[in-house]
């Protein structure tokens, strides 16, 4: 069976970790541009979470949907988007995906089956039970995913998309990145209960994942996605992660206290989901270390082209652009 | 030319929109069974083209968003206009904003339908003239018929617009009658309609006002008081241009509207013209609107509140410097 599948080739483990280490380094370079003002607006960083985008996206195409979160570069990298495109965007420029329209909170590419980041929290739920409804109707397998945080889990959203959704046997994957904080606040000072028990009442099927273990994760999302294409329906997913940097960079600015200790981000550190498949690698012989020197080269390569390309590209003509995506 | 109800009109444009384009679905609460009648039949002609929902609106304004991302032409039905605010976000947040953030890389053809406005003693939850709450929003065009044969030719150009459109239908009108051409008509938004033509002053009157304002026009007539009565049709796009020449020959304007009267559709009207036509006209400009009051529920309380051709009348008499009568 293929969702049992622990086997991978040796090629598909050095794309998974090449996959989440690009999100990683091109986060960090954000992160650094953040903090040096070169960012026009705010930036909210995937850093710790990659294992679940990755291990979700490797098994969709671009005929697939998915919707993402005000946190939403790592979907948007690990579906295919180009980060040329992403960082310009980001950088408030023409040459961006978005043509400096959209932001960081607003990322998306259509052609890829990326409905995009949103700034609303939960907003990725019911719009992407609306494309896999198209889906459904178009009868050609694809599927959406959802993903959205423990916060958005809150939004009643959350509950009116899995009644629908087992209702009507929709193709759609509701994963929740269960990171630990809900913007400032810890989730167990905002969310009651376990909120993959959330499907439970509905009927619909759940399963709760270690969002760390890329592999873990990888199958699940091969269990959900089989379900989804299979015709029998929805699936809501808890991927248990941490959210390694603030709710936003420059939080520390503002905060006039902290919300979590040093500890316990420096635990959550050393359960990185990255080096951990890294080691995993060398210890199964599944890569050498000049393999991963190789592949953080390379991505160190396309991170500086990103910037480059963002930097060199100008700004939106303000004299005739700012209207001209309404009504288009 | 064939005599229909605006619900029949509404019906039958539906029914055929979704012969010719089976890219065309409809959803909502109750839309099988169709509790004012504009939906009825579709489901047996259209099958799973066409799904009654849960009462769950949140879900249902973003399900529309994602199945139109998606390569879908859809009709959401939100039953009473006042419904919309509970499914607000993705009104206001999603699809108003979705083809401007990412710089026009989709089409996203919604029609929102429902029923809005006062009269039937619906108190004021299920009354409301929410069409200037869309006005403010940017992204969305909001169609307001106001006879059969623009209901028809309005909602044909609403379900082939790339954008999404408010589709309201005036809540007490769905009886009413009115002549429909036989041969397909499509009405461009943003295209008023000249109702009742006259030079010493103009009238703007909006959706379910129109026959309110047309009945005033032809008892003013017999004073011997010409006015031109115009129907913008759609809010956005407004036809400005229509108005203000008219504005500019006769030099008067009354603004009739169902909405409260702070920010209403008629306040916009009136700065557009104090704007452009100042120097045009000859008498201060005068709103008839609701007060800034939720309506109720009793009759005469609620008749009390709505503009009514009295009221009409008198705001025309009152532009021309002559004495507003009690009765007209």
């Amino acid at each position: 069976m293929n969702q049992q599948k622990t086997n991978f080739s040796n090629e598909q483990m050095l794309a998974f970790y090449r996959d989440m280490l690009r999100i990683r380094r091109v986060e960090e370079q954000i992160g650094k541009d953040a903090k040096a003002g070169n960012i026009p607006g705010a930036v909210h960083l995937y850093i710790g979470q990659e294992a679940v985008g990755v291990g979700f996206c490797s098994q969709l195409s671009d005929d697939d949907w998915i919707a993402s979160t005000h946190r939403g570069h790592g979907h948007y990298l690990a579906k295919g988007g180009d980060s040329k495109l992403l960082m310009a965007e980001i950088y408030g420029r023409e040459g961006g995906m978005c043509k400096g329209h959209g932001g960081s909170m607003h990322v998306a590419d259509f052609s890829k089956g990326i409905i995009g980041a949103n700034g609303i929290v939960g907003a990725g739920i019911s719009i992407t039970t609306g494309a896999a409804w198209a889906a459904q109707l178009d009868g050609k397998g694809a599927v959406g995913i959802a993903f959205f945080g423990d916060g958005a889990a809150n939004q009643g959203v959350l509950c009116e998309a899995i009644n629908v959704a087992q209702l009507w046997k929709l193709p759609v994957i509701f994963v929740c990145e269960n990171n630990g904080f809900s913007e400032f606040s810890p989730s167990s000072t905002v969310t009651a209960g376990n909120i993959v028990d959330r499907a439970k009442p509905y009927g619909a099927a759940h399963e709760a994942v270690d969002g760390n273990d890329l592999i873990a994760v990888w199958q699940c999302a091969a269990r959900a996605i089989k379900r989804a294409r299979d015709g029998e329906g929805p699936t809501l997913i808890e991927a248990r992660t941490y959210r390694q940097r603030g709710h936003v960079e420059a939080e520390a600015s503002f905060l006039g206290s902290a919300y979590r200790t040093d500890e316990e981000v420096a635990e959550w550190i050393a359960r990185d989901p990255i080096p951990a498949f890294g080691k995993r690698l060398l210890d199964a012989e599944q890569a050498t270390r000049s393999d991963l020197d190789r592949i953080e080269k390379e991505i160190m390569g396309e991170v500086a082209e990103a910037v480059r390309y963002a930097e060199t590209s100008p700004y939106p003509d303000s004299a005739n652009q700012t209207t001209s995506y309404m009504f288009a | 030319m064939a005599k229909k109800r605006m619900i029949q009109a509404i019906n039958e444009t539906l029914h055929g929109e979704m012969a010719k384009d089976d890219k065309i679905i409809l959803f909502g609460e109750d839309v099988e069974i169709s509790l004012f009648g504009d939906t009825r039949g579709l489901k047996d002609k259209f099958g799973t083209r066409v799904r009654n929902m849960p009462i769950s609106e949140t879900v249902m304004s973003g399900m529309a968003v994602g199945a139109a991302a998606a390569g879908y032409k859809v009709v959401c039905h939100m039953m009473f206009g006042n419904f919309m605010y509970t499914g607000f976000d993705s009104i206001a947040n999603q699809a108003s904003k979705l083809r401007y953030m990412t710089a026009g890389q989709i089409e996203l053809p919604i029609v929102y339908m429902g029923v809005f406005g006062g009269g039937r003693s619906a108190a004021a939850q299920h009354s409301d003239a929410m069409h200037p709450m869309f006005m403010n929003l940017g992204g969305i065009k909001v169609a307001l018929p106001a006879t059969p044969a623009d209901a028809t030719g309005l909602l044909r150009a609403a379900i082939h617009d790339p954008n999404p459109v408010m589709f309201l239908q005036a809540a007490g009108r769905g009886g009413e009658s009115g002549e429909v051409p036989d041969e397909e008509q499509i009405i461009e938004l943003g295209k008023a309609s000249t109702v009742h033509e006259g030079n010493d002053v103009t009238m703007v009157a909006i959706g379910a006002m129109v026959r309110s304002a047309l009945r005033a026009a032809r008892k003013l007539a017999k004073d011997g008081i010409g006015v031109e009565l115009i129907d913008p049709r759609t809010v956005v796009p407004l036809d400005s241009e229509a108005i203000l020449a008219s504005v500019r020959r006769t030099g008067r304007l009354v603004v009739v509207d169902e909405a409260r009267d702070m920010c209403s559709a008629a306040s916009h009207i009136a700065a557009v013209c104090a704007d452009q036509a100042f120097y045009a006209l000859k008498a201060p400009i005068r709103r008839v609107t609701v007060p800034d009051v939720a309506l109720p529920y009793s009759p005469p309380l609620e008749k009390a509140l709505l503009p009514n051709e009295g009221r009409i009348a008198d705001a025309v008499r009152e532009v021309l410097g002559k004495k507003a009568v009690e009765e007209v």
